[in-house]
């Protein structure tokens, strides 16, 4: 099988695991490891179309999955300080508890 | 080559969805680490070596230890969890029902794809080249992207701290 197409099938896959992961799980840090792990799935496709694209686009894709990553650590750390902040006022971090945003 | 790919992603693809099974939240988060080492793994295998250390730095090294504080931080009382398991059911048999119909959407628009053939040469990539495109053509985004980083700290720090001058409340 061509390469390119087993990559694609690859990062199709693994943005399906952490889409289940976050549907799934009712833990709101669980939640957000899903995205976490569908952002990484979408980075694999920018590194995949730069290695094996039909035509050479520079950095491009390598460039734009290190802007990704950087703003995946920016979310990562407001998300996981939100679930503090919301575990402070009800207690749990279930995402189905918390119903309110006022604290 | 392609060999290498196929046990690459089976590796990721089975930690991913073993941490996502597992009951201890702990556990979930160091079987994601895995998976993150195996997305590294495959930046390697592809030869994009800057951005397979730096998924290491980020992920493996920064991201698991923010969760993991998380996780100790926000640690239940023994026994919460029993109960709507009914309710919990119904909710993983929706997600992983959502989930397969996108994976198999994205399995047969990928399937269904013309192949293009591959080039014959890696492009080939160095740091100096891409600290080169960095400081040069994406120097604004750059910018903006440690402007955004720098934001992103101190919000979460005042979020995470937030009621240190309304300490003598109860908690409600």
């Amino acid at each position: 099988m061509n390469p390119l197409t087993l990559c694609l099938l690859f990062s199709g896959a693994l943005f399906a695991v952490g889409l289940a992961g976050a549907l799934c799980r009712g833990n709101a840090i669980l939640v957000l490891l899903g995205i976490e792990l569908m952002l990484n799935a979408a980075n694999l496709n920018f590194i995949a179309f730069w290695r094996y694209g039909p035509s050479g686009a520079g950095a491009a894709g390598p460039v734009f999955v290190l802007f990704a990553l950087a703003v995946a650590a920016a979310e990562a750390a407001v998300g996981l300080a939100l679930v503090i902040a919301v575990y402070r006022h009800q207690r749990n971090v279930r995402v189905a508890e918390a119903v309110r945003l006022k604290g | 080559m392609t060999a290498v790919l196929v046990i690459l992603a089976g590796f990721t693809l089975a930690a991913a969805a073993v941490a996502f099974a597992l009951r201890p939240l702990v556990h979930s988060a160091l079987c994601l680490v895995l998976a993150w080492a195996g997305v590294a793994t495959f930046y390697l295998w592809a030869g994009a070596e800057f951005l397979a250390f730096a998924q290491i730095l980020v992920y493996v090294g920064a991201i698991s230890m923010v969760v993991l504080f998380a996780v100790l931080l926000t640690r239940r009382p023994a026994g919460g969890e029993a109960s709507a398991t009914a309710d919990a059911a119904r909710r993983v048999a929706g997600g992983v029902a959502v989930a397969a119909l996108v994976a198999g959407v994205l399995g047969r628009a990928v399937l269904a794809a013309p192949s293009a053939p591959a080039p014959a040469a890696p492009p080939a990539l160095g740091v100096r080249q891409l600290g080169l495109e960095l400081a040069g053509g994406h120097a604004a985004a750059l910018l903006a992207a440690g402007a955004l980083l720098t934001v992103a700290l101190v919000g979460a720090v005042v979020i995470a701290s937030g009621d240190a001058g309304r300490r003598g409340e109860d908690p409600p």
